[in-house]
C-alpha cells in the first residue's frame, strides 16, 4: 500500500499530525531536554509539517508546506540493519514496523536510515526508537493511516503504490506547473510515501541524488561472502596448524638438530 | 619550601596475592570511582543527563571509542596469536602472552562500553534469541561475544598455572583447537565493524565510503595490533623494567608496516577509482582530517619504520604511537566527521568519565594481573619503584 502526498494541495492546517497524536496517544507539549532548530520530526512526533519557502523562478516568493514521516521503504534500510528484527516488514501491509520488547537501544536503525527517520527517547530511563508505523493497526482492518483519514483537502491518498505512480504521472502530465519528478518511486529502491511538487524538490529539503538501489544491497553483498571466507580460513588456519604439528613431530626422530634458520620451526 | 611526600608505595599480600599501591593507582582509582558513579546514573535514568547524544548524531564518544578503537586495538591479540600461533614465528612469542592478556581486557571493556550505551540494557540478549541476520552488527554482536569467551579460554593457560593447577593439561590439550577458532572470529567482525557503514553510504562523507570498509578496517586492526603491542611493552618497560630486545620489536612492528603499504596503496587505488582527488584537496573540514589521518598516521609512520630512523632510540615507539593515534582518528573519522552535519555533538564531561574510567579499569587490572601471574616472563613482576624503594634493584 502507499500514499501520495500532493504538496500543492497541502494548506499546513496539521490535521494530519493530531490525527496521528490521537491515534497513537502521542503527549502533547512536552519539554525536551534535546532542542531542535526547526520543528521537527521527535519521540512524540511522528508526522510533522514543516513551513518551507521558496524562491520560484519568476522571482516570486512561495510557502510550501512539506509533510514529513517514515517513507516506508520497499527495501527498508534501518529493518535490514536492525539485528535483534525489533525493525521489521509487516507481511500483509508492507509498513515497517517496530516491536519494542525486541530493542535493545543500539541505535543502528538511526545509523543506517538515509532519510533520518527515527527518532529516540533522549528523556525516558528506558528509551525506545519511535518512529511513524502506518497506522498498521488501521491498514490491516482495510482503513486509510489517520492522518489521510484527517486530510481535508485531499493532498494525502492512500491507495496501491502502482496505480499511485500512475496517478502521479498523470496529474504531472495534465499539469505543466508540476515538477516531472515523483519523489519515492525510485529512491533507494523506492517507497511506500510518494510525493509530487510543483516546487523543486531539494528547495523544499527532500534528499536528492539518491541511488536507485536499496542501501541493504551493500551490506548483503557483503555478509553473503563471510561464511565462505570465515571456513576458507579456518581450514586454511587448521592445516596449517596440522603441517607444523606434523613437522614438529618429524623433526624429533632425528637426533641432530638443524640450526634455527629465519627464526620459524 | 620542601613538602616530604607520604610515602605511598605500598605492596600487600593478602591470601598470597600481591596488591601494590601506587600514587598513579590511586588515581586511577578515583577515576574507576567516579566512572562507577556515572555509569550507576546513566542506567538509572538513561541518556539525557549524562550524554549529549541527540537524534542527529545517535552514536557519540562510547561508541567510537570506547568500541571501534577498542576492539581495533585490542587487535594485538589476533595479530600476534596469528604470527605465533598460524605461522609459527616463534621469536615474537615472547609479547605473546601479553598481548593476550591486552585484548582480553580490551574486549571486556568494549562489552561493557557497549552495555552503557545500548538503551534498552535489561535487553541485552536479544538479538541470542531474535535473530536480525541481515544486520552486520549482529554478526558483530555473535562475533565479539564468541571471542571474549574464546580469548578469556585462552587466558586459563596463565590462570591455572597458579589457580586450579588439575586443569592445565586441559587447557594446554585445547589451546591449538582456541588459537584457530580465536583467529576466526577477530578477523570476522574487525572486518564487519567497517562492513556497520556500508548501509549508511548516502549518509557519509565519499572519502570514508568505500565497498572496500569491510578490509580496511581489517588491515587496519592487524597494523594496529602490533603498534599496540610495541606501546604496551613500552610501557611495561617502564613500570616493570621487562625488556623485550628491540629488534624483535622493529622486526615484528616491520611486519605491520609492510601490511600498512598494503593498505596505503589500497586506499590510493581506491581514491582514483572512485574519481575522488578533488575532495582529498578541497580544504574543508572533512578532507583536513583525512589528510591528517593519511599522513600523520600512515605516510610519516611508514617513512620512520621503513628508513634508518627506525634504528634510532624511539623510532618504533614514535611509529607506534603514530600508527595507533592514526587509527584512533580514523575510527573517530568514520563515525562523526564522515555524518557531521550540524557540529552540535560534543562529548559530555560525563561521556569523558566513563572512557576514561573504562581505560583506568583496564590498566589497573593489567597491573594487578601481571604482578601476579606470568605474563610478563616470570611469574610475579615487582613495579621498579618499589623495587628501588626496597634497594631489591
Amino acid at each position: 500500500m502507499a500514499v501520495l502526498v500532493d504538496l500543492t494541495k497541502c494548506i499546513g492546517c496539521e490535521s494530519c499530525s493530531v490525527a496521528c497524536k490521537l491515534w497513537n496517544k502521542l503527549p502533547y507539549g512536552k519539554e525536551k531536554s534535546r532542542r531542535q532548530k526547526e520543528k521537527d520530526l521527535n519521540d512524540d512526533n511522528w508526522t510533522v509539517i514543516q513551513e518551507k519557502h521558496v524562491e520560484g523562478e519568476n522571482g516570486k516568493a512561495y510557502t510550501r508546506f512539506v509533510k514529513k514521516q517514515c517513507l516506508h521503504c520497499l527495501e527498508p534500510s534501518c529493518a535490514s540493519a536492525c539485528f535483534s528484527k525489533a525493525l521489521r516488514v509487516d507481511p500483509d501491509t508492507h509498513a515497517v514496523v517496530y516491536v519494542p520488547e525486541l530493542c535493545v537501544g543500539c541505535r543502528y536503525c538511526m545509523i543506517a536510515c538515509p532519510f533520518e527517520i527515527p527518532r529516540y527517547q533522549w528523556d525516558e530511563p528506558l528509551p525506545l526508537v519511535t518512529k511513524c508505523e502506518f497506522c498498521v493497526g488501521r491498514l490491516k482492518d482495510g482503513d486509510a493511516p489517520a492522518c489521510v483519514s484527517a486530510c481535508p483537502t485531499g493532498a494525502l491518498v492512500y491507495g496501491e503504490r502502482d496505480a499511485l505512480i500512475a496517478r502521479a504521472h498523470e496529474i504531472i502530465a495534465a499539469n505543466p506547473h508540476y515538477v516531472d519528478y515523483v519523489y519515492g518511486e525510485k529512491e533507494l529502491g523506492g517507497t511506500q510515501w510518494l510525493y509530487i511538487s510543483d516546487q523543486p524538490f531539494e528547495k523544499l529539503g527532500f534528499k536528492m541524488g539518491l541511488e536507485e538501489i536499496p542501501p541493504s544491497t551493500y551490506t548483503h553483498a557483503y555478509l553473503s561472502k563471510v561464511p565462505f571466507l570465515a571456513a576458507a580460513w579456518g581450514l586454511f588456519l587448521a592445516g596449517m596448524s596440522y603441517y607444523h604439528h606434523r613437522r614438529a613431530k618429524n623433526e624429533k626422530k632425528p637426533p641432530e638438530k638443524k640450526e634455527e634458520g629465519d627464526g620459524r620451526i | 619550601m620542601k613538602i616530604k611526600l607520604p610515602q605511598m608505595y605500598r605492596c600487600y599480600r593478602i591470601l598470597g596475592w600481591d596488591f601494590t599501591i601506587t600514587p598513579a593507582r590511586v588515581v586511577l582509582l578515583l577515576l574507576v570511582a567516579f566512572m562507577g558513579c556515572v555509569a550507576l546514573t546513566r542506567l538509572l535514568t538513561g541518556f539525557r543527563y549524562i550524554t549529549n547524544l541527540t537524534d542527529e548524531t545517535p552514536w557519540g564518544l562510547w561508541i567510537s571509542f570506547d568500541v571501534l578503537c577498542g576492539v581495533a586495538l585490542a587487535g594485538g591479540g589476533y595479530s600476534t596469536a596469528l604470527l605465533v600461533g598460524g605461522f609459527k614465528y616463534q621469536k615474537y612469542g615472547v609479547v605473546a602472552r601479553s598481548a593476550l592478556l591486552t585484548s582480553l581486557l580490551g574486549y571486556l571493556l568494549v562489552m561493557a562500553g557497549l552495555f552503557l550505551d545500548i538503551g534498552l540494557w535489561p535487553h541485552f540478549w536479544r538479538p541470542f534469541v531474535s535473530w536480525g541476520y541481515t544486520s552486520v552488527l549482529f554478526e558483530v554482536f555473535w562475533c565479539i561475544s564468541i571471542y571474549t569467551t574464546i580469548l578469556t579460554l585462552e587466558f586459563h593457560e596463565v590462570i591455572t598455572e597458579r589457580m586450579f593447577k588439575f586443569l592445565h593439561p586441559y587447557v594446554l590439550k585445547a589451546l591449538p583447537f582456541l588459537v584457530i577458532i580465536g583467529l576466526i572470529f577477530p578477523m570476522m567482525h574487525q572486518s564487519s565493524l567497517g562492513g556497520l557503514f556500508l548501509i549508511a553510504k548516502s549518509k557519509m562523507f565519499p572519502l570514508w565510503w568505500s565497498p572496500l570498509l569491510p578490509l580496511y578496517f581489517l588491515i587496519s586492526s592487524f597494523f594496529v595490533g602490533s603498534a599496540m603491542v610495541c606501546v604496551e611493552s613500552d610501557l611495561a618497560r617502564r613500570n616493570y623494567a621487562h625488556r623485550i630486545d628491540p629488534h624483535i620489536m622493529l622486526q615484528l612492528t616491520r611486519v605491520g608496516g609492510r601490511i600498512m603499504l598494503v593498505y596505503l596503496a589500497l586506499k590510493l587505488i581506491d581514491v582514483t577509482r572512485q574519481g575522488q582527488w578533488g575532495l582529498v584537496f578541497q580544504g574543508s573540514m572533512q578532507s583536513n582530517l583525512y589528510l591528517l589521518e593519511m599522513v600523520g598516521g600512515i605516510l610519516v609512520p611508514l617513512f620512520i619504520i621503513f628508513s634508518p630512523l627506525a634504528h634510532r632510540k624511539y623510532g618504533v615507539l614514535v611509529y607506534s604511537w603514530l600508527v595507533v593515534a592514526g587509527v584512533v582518528l580514523n575510527r573517530m573519522n568514520c563515525v562523526f566527521t564522515a555524518m557531521y552535519k550540524s557540529g552540535d555533538y560534543f562529548p559530555s564531561p560525563f561521556e569523558f568519565a566513563v572512557s576514561i574510567g573504562l581505560v583506568s579499569i583496564g590498566c589497573l587490572a593489567y597491573g594487578i594481573i601481571v604482578e601476579n601471574f606470568n605474563v610478563l616472563g616470570s611469574r610475579r613482576v615487582t613495579q621498579h619503584h618499589i623495587l628501588q624503594k626496597t634497594d631489591l634493584l
